[in-house]
C-alpha cells in the first residue's frame, strides 16, 4: 500500500499529462495551468527544505568544531544576511545606491564572474593534458579544433589573410561549422 | 534634386555626371498607388482552447520590403457586423495576419483592416467574421499519438518479454565495468567517494538516469562501510537522493549506517554551486568521483579540480557540450544515451531493459524518416515539407 | 640535462606552468591594447540588417537571459544591440527570465537608454522576471500581461503608453534573444515555432555552434556568438574601442598559445613515445 498509493497517483498525472497535449480543450488547459501552479508553489516550498538542510549540515560542523567550521560560519552568516538585507530593503531591487545592490554588483557578481573566467585555465590545462593524436579520429579532432579555434578570432585571418578567398581559416571554419557540425548536431 | 532619403528608405546613390554631384533616388517613387489590404478573412483558430481569431489579409500595394511606402496595418474589431468597431491592434509592415485572442466562445467578432500610409489610413470594404470555438481534439498531432501509442505498445511487449525471462542484449560500457573497480578503490584508500547528481531538475531523463546510479553505487557502498557524499543543486533532487541512499543503505543491511548530512543541498546557483563542490573535492580529497546527470559551463571546473585531487572519475550526461571536456578530463565518459543505458545496465530490471530496446527501435524508425525525407527533398520541396509537417503535427 | 629528458619534463609540465602564461598573456594585451581586425560574418551582418531596416517607433523585444558569470560575453552584446535599436528610435521591450542576472539587465536597459535619452514606459518597457521560462514564452505568444500583468517596477502594463496596441509577438518586428541558458531552445520552439515571431539569437561562444542548425533551417534569421560576435555588432555600429572589440586580442593571443601547447604537448608525447617513455 506505501508504494501502490504514490504510484497510482504518480501514473494518473502523468497519463493525463500526456493526453492533455492532444486535447486543446480549455477545460483541460485549465487543469493543465492549475497543475503547473502547483508544480510551481512545490518547488518553492522544497526551497524551503534546501535551505533548512543546508542550515542543519553547517549548524552541524559548527556546533562540533570540525575542521572546516569555519567556512561553515562564513556560509551561514552570508545566507543569513543577504537574505534579512532584501526583506528589510523596500527597494532592493530597485535603488542603485542601496547596499543589496552594491553586494550584488561588487561581490556576487564578481566572484561569479571569476569561477566563470577560471574555465580558461582549465581548458589550457586539460587541452594540454588530454589533446593527443593518438589515433587518426583523435588527429581528425585536434586538427579540426585549431581550424575552428582560430578561425573564430581575428588572428586567423591576420594569419592566412594572403590565401585566396575561401582558403582562409576562417573560411575553413565556417565550413566545418555549417557543414559537418550541423549535421551532428542535427543527428543529437 | 530630392532631400536626401531618411535612413530605412530603399534609395540608390547615383553620380550626376555634368555637376560632379551625388543625389539619392528613392524607390518610392515608383511605388503603386496606395490601397487598403484585400482578401480579408477571419478564421476561428484551429485546434485551441477556444477564444482566438486568425485575422489574415493580403498586404496592400507597396509593401513588398522594396517600396516602404506602406507604414503598417490596423485591426478593427466590433461585436456587430455593420458599426461599433474600435481599434484592437497596429502591426508594423509586412504583417499579413493577427491572432485576436481572449475572446469569447460561441459569440461572433467582426474585423475590419486597414494600411496606413503616411497621410491616411485606407480600410478594405469586406468585413471579416468568425466565431471563436474550443476543440476537442487537436487534429495535427494525430501522427504524435499513434506514433506515442505504438511506441507505448512496443514498450509494453518488450518490458513482458523481459519479465518472462527473454533475453534483451545491452553491449558493455566501459565506465560502467569501472564503477564497482572505483568503488572498491575508494574502500582500500579509506576516502569517501563523491557522487553529484548534476544541475539538472528531477524531471530531466538525464537526472533520473543518475538516480538509478547513485543507488547501484550507494548499495555497494553500503556493502563496504564506505562513505558517500552527495551535494544537490536542486532541493526537489536533494529529497529524492536522501530517498534512493536511504533505501540502499537499508537494503544492504545497514539503516544505521546512512547520514542524511551526506546528501545535502547546497544552492540553485551554477557557480556557487561548483565552488563548494571543488572546496568539498579539496577538503576531503574523495578517492572517486561520480559526476551523472546534466552539467554545464561548470562541468571542466569539476572536473579538473577532481584530477588536481587525485580523484578517478567517471562522468555521464546528455549535455553534447559538455562531453568533450569530460573526455578531457575524466577518466571513463558516459556520452550522451550510454547514461541512460547504464542504469538498465546495471539494475537488469524488466521495465529499464523493455525501455532501452523500444528507445532503440525508435531511433531505427527517425533514421529509416530521416533518410525517406532527404530523398523526398532531393526530388521535390515541397513533398518533403508537406511530410515534415504532416510529422510534426502543431 | 639530455633533450630527451626536457621533452619528458615537458610532457609532465606542472599545470601551473600553463595556468601562469595563460594569465600573463590573457591579461598582457589589455594593459598595452594593439587593436586586432574583426570580420563581420554574415549571420551577424543579417541581425543588423534586419534591425537597420525597421522604421522608427516599431516595436522590437530584446529578451536578455545572462548572468554575471556570462556577463563578459554577453553583456557588450547585449550593450550594442540596445544601443543600436535606440539610435534607431526603436521601441524596446524587454524580459529578464534568469534570476541571477534580473539586476544586471535592468541596468544594462536602462544605461543604454539614458545614453539616448530614452524614457521608459515610452521608449523602452522592462516586463522583468518570472520562473519556468517555458511557460512564460508560450504566455507571451498570447498576450505580454497574461505572465506580466504589471512590469519589474510595478507599474499596470496598460498604463504604459508604449504598451498600447501591444499584445504579443506578433505586434513586434523581431526579438533579438541575447541568452546564456538552454532556455533559448523554449524561444525557438515557441517564439518562433508556435507563434511565428522572427528570431534571432545572441549565445555565448560554446554553445553557439549548437545554433547553426536553426540558423540553416531559417528558424532564426540571426546568430550572434560569443565576444566575437559582440566585437562584430559593435564595429557594425560604429563603436570600434568598446570594449568586446579591445578584448578581442586577449582573446586572439589566448587561443593561440592554448593551440601552441597543445602542439608543444604532442611533440612531447611523441617524442616520448619515441623513446619508450610514453
Amino acid at each position: 500500500m506505501r508504494r501502490e498509493v504514490p504510484l497510482t497517483i504518480v501514473f494518473v498525472c502523468g497519463a493525463f499529462m500526456a493526453f492533455q497535449y492532444f486535447v486543446p480543450h480549455y477545460v483541460s488547459a485549465a487543469v493543465y495551468q492549475y497543475a503547473l501552479n502547483w508544480t510551481i508553489i512545490i518547488g518553492i516550498f522544497t526551497l524551503a527544505v534546501g535551505i533548512g538542510s543546508l542550515i542543519h549540515v553547517h549548524y552541524d560542523r559548527i556546533s562540533r568544531r570540525k575542521s572546516t567550521w569555519l567556512y561553515s560560519i562564513v556560509t551561514l552568516a552570508g545566507l543569513s544576511f543577504m537574505a534579512v538585507l532584501g526583506i528589510l530593503s523596500p527597494n532592493a531591487l530597485t535603488d542603485s545606491q542601496g547596499l543589496f545592490m552594491k553586494m550584488y554588483f561588487y561581490v556576487l557578481s564578481p566572484v561569479q564572474a571569476t569561477m566563470f573566467a577560471l574555465l580558461a585555465f582549465f581548458i589550457a590545462s586539460a587541452a594540454y593534458r588530454a589533446f593527443r593524436a593518438k589515433t587518426v579520429l583523435a588527429t581528425l579532432l585536434l586538427l579540426s579544433a585549431v581550424i575552428v579555434m582560430l578561425g573564430r578570432v581575428p588572428i586567423g585571418d591576420m594569419i592566412s589573410g594572403w590565401l585566396p578567398e575561401g582558403l582562409r581559416i576562417s573560411d575553413v571554419a565556417r565550413y566545418i561549422l555549417d557543414y559537418p557540425n550541423t549535421a551532428a548536431k542535427r543527428a543529437r | 534634386m530630392s532631400n536626401p532619403a531618411s535612413a530605412g528608405d530603399s534609395a540608390a546613390r547615383l553620380r550626376d555626371p555634368d555637376t560632379e554631384g551625388e543625389y539619392r533616388f528613392s524607390y518610392r517613387a515608383l511605388a503603386p498607388d496606395p490601397g487598403p489590404p484585400a482578401a480579408i478573412r477571419a478564421v476561428d483558430n484551429p485546434n485551441d482552447e477556444g477564444g482566438k481569431i486568425v485575422v489574415s489579409w493580403e498586404k496592400a500595394p507597396g509593401d513588398n520590403g522594396i517600396f516602404d511606402a506602406v507604414r503598417g496595418y490596423l485591426v478593427r474589431r466590433s461585436e456587430y457586423s455593420d458599426s461599433g468597431f474600435y481599434e484592437i491592434t497596429r502591426l508594423p509592415m509586412g504583417s499579413g495576419a493577427f491572432s485576436d485572442a481572449s475572446l469569447k466562445n460561441g459569440k461572433s467578432y467582426y474585423y475590419r483592416v486597414g494600411s496606413i500610409y503616411p497621410g491616411d489610413t485606407l480600410f478594405a470594404t469586406e468585413t471579416a467574421e468568425a466565431i471563436p470555438e474550443p476543440q476537442l481534439f487537436h487534429a495535427k498531432r494525430l501522427v504524435v499519438l499513434i506514433s506515442m501509442l505504438l511506441f507505448t505498445g512496443a514498450a509494453v511487449f518488450l518490458i513482458t518479454h523481459a519479465r518472462k525471462g527473454g533475453d534483451l542484449y545491452v553491449r558493455p560500457i566501459a565506465g560502467i565495468s569501472a564503477v564497482d573497480e572505483a568503488i572498491g578503490r575508494a574502500t582500500e584508500m579509506g576516502r569517501p567517494i563523491l557522487f553529484v547528481p548534476g544541475l539538472g531538475e528531477a524531471s530531466r531523463v538525464a537526472t533520473i538516469a543518475a538516480f538509478t546510479i547513485l543507488g547501484r553505487v550507494a548499495r555497494k557502498v553500503a556493502e563496504y562501510q564506505t562513505r558517500i557524499i552527495v551535494p544537490n543543486y536542486d532541493p526537489v533532487v536533494m529529497t529524492i537522493c536522501q530517498e534512493v541512499v536511504k533505501e540502499a543503505y537499508a537494503a544492504a543491511g545497514h539503516p544505521d549506517a546512512f547520514d542524511t548530512k551526506d546528501v545535502y543541498f547546497i544552492t540553485q546557483d551554477q557557480f556557487p554551486f561548483t565552488a563548494s563542490v571543488n572546496g568539498t573535492m579539496l577538503r576531503e580529497k574523495p578517492a572517486t568521483n561520480f559526476y551523472m546527470g546534466m552539467f554545464y559551463a561548470e562541468s571542466l571546473i569539476l572536473a579538473e579540480t577532481g584530477f588536481a585531487s587525485g580523484s578517478i572519475q567517471i562522468a555521464g550526461t546528455d549535455q553534447l557540450i559538455q562531453i568533450p571536456f569530460f573526455v578531457a578530463a575524466c577518466d571513463y565518459t558516459l556520452m550522451g544515451e550510454e547514461l541512460y543505458a547504464a542504469s538498465a545496465y546495471l539494475s537488469h530490471e524488466p521495465q529499464q531493459l523493455g525501455t532501452l530496446k523500444v528507445q532503440d527501435w525508435g531511433k531505427v524508425v527517425s533514421i529509416a524518416l530521416m533518410l525517406i525525407g532527404s530523398t523526398l527533398y532531393l526530388f521535390s520541396d515541397r513533398a518533403a515539407s508537406m511530410l515534415t509537417e504532416w510529422l510534426i503535427g502543431g | 640535462m639530455t633533450s630527451g629528458g626536457i621533452w619528458f619534463r615537458l610532457a609532465n609540465l606542472d599545470r601551473r606552468w600553463v595556468y601562469l602564461v595563460i594569465g600573463i598573456v590573457t591579461f598582457l594585451p589589455i594593459i598595452f591594447y594593439i587593436g586586432v581586425p574583426v570580420s563581420i560574418t554574415p549571420e551577424v551582418q543579417a541581425v543588423y540588417r534586419k534591425i537597420d531596416s525597421l522604421s522608427p517607433g516599431t516595436v522590437i523585444m530584446v529578451p536578455m537571459e545572462f548572468g554575471p558569470s556570462t556577463m563578459a560575453e554577453l553583456e557588450p552584446m547585449a550593450r550594442a544591440v540596445l544601443r543600436h535599436c535606440f539610435s534607431r528610435d526603436l521601441k524596446i521591450i524587454s524580459t529578464a527570465l534568469q534570476i541571477e542576472g534580473v539586476i544586471l539587465m535592468e541596468k544594462v536597459l536602462r544605461e543604454s537608454a539614458a545614453e539616448y535619452g530614452g524614457k521608459y514606459g515610452e521608449d523602452y518597457v522592462f516586463l522583468g522576471y518570472k520562473p519556468y521560462p517555458d511557460i512564460v514564452i508560450l504566455n507571451m505568444g498570447e498576450n505580454f500581461r497574461k505572465p506580466f500583468p504589471r512590469d519589474y517596477y510595478g507599474n499596470n502594463l496598460d498604463d504604459l503608453p508604449m504598451m498600447n496596441g501591444v499584445a504579443n509577438y506578433s505586434n513586434t518586428a523581431c526579438i533579438v534573444n541575447i541568452n546564456s541558458t538552454s532556455g533559448v531552445d523554449y524561444w525557438i520552439n515557441y517564439a518562433n515555432g508556435r507563434y511565428g515571431a522572427d528570431l534571432a539569437l545572441g549565445v555565448t561562444a560554446v554553445i553557439a555552434t549548437d545554433y547553426y542548425a536553426f540558423l540553416q533551417s531559417n528558424q532564426i534569421f540571426g546568430l550572434m556568438g560569443g565576444l566575437k560576435g559582440a566585437a562584430e555588432y559593435e564595429r557594425l555600429i560604429g563603436r570600434r574601442k568598446d570594449i568586446a572589440n579591445r578584448s578581442m586580442t586577449s582573446v586572439s593571443v589566448a587561443h593561440l598559445f592554448i593551440i601552441l601547447f597543445i602542439v608543444v604537448g604532442n611533440f612531447a608525447y611523441f617524442i616520448n613515445r619515441g623513446k619508450g617513455r610514453a
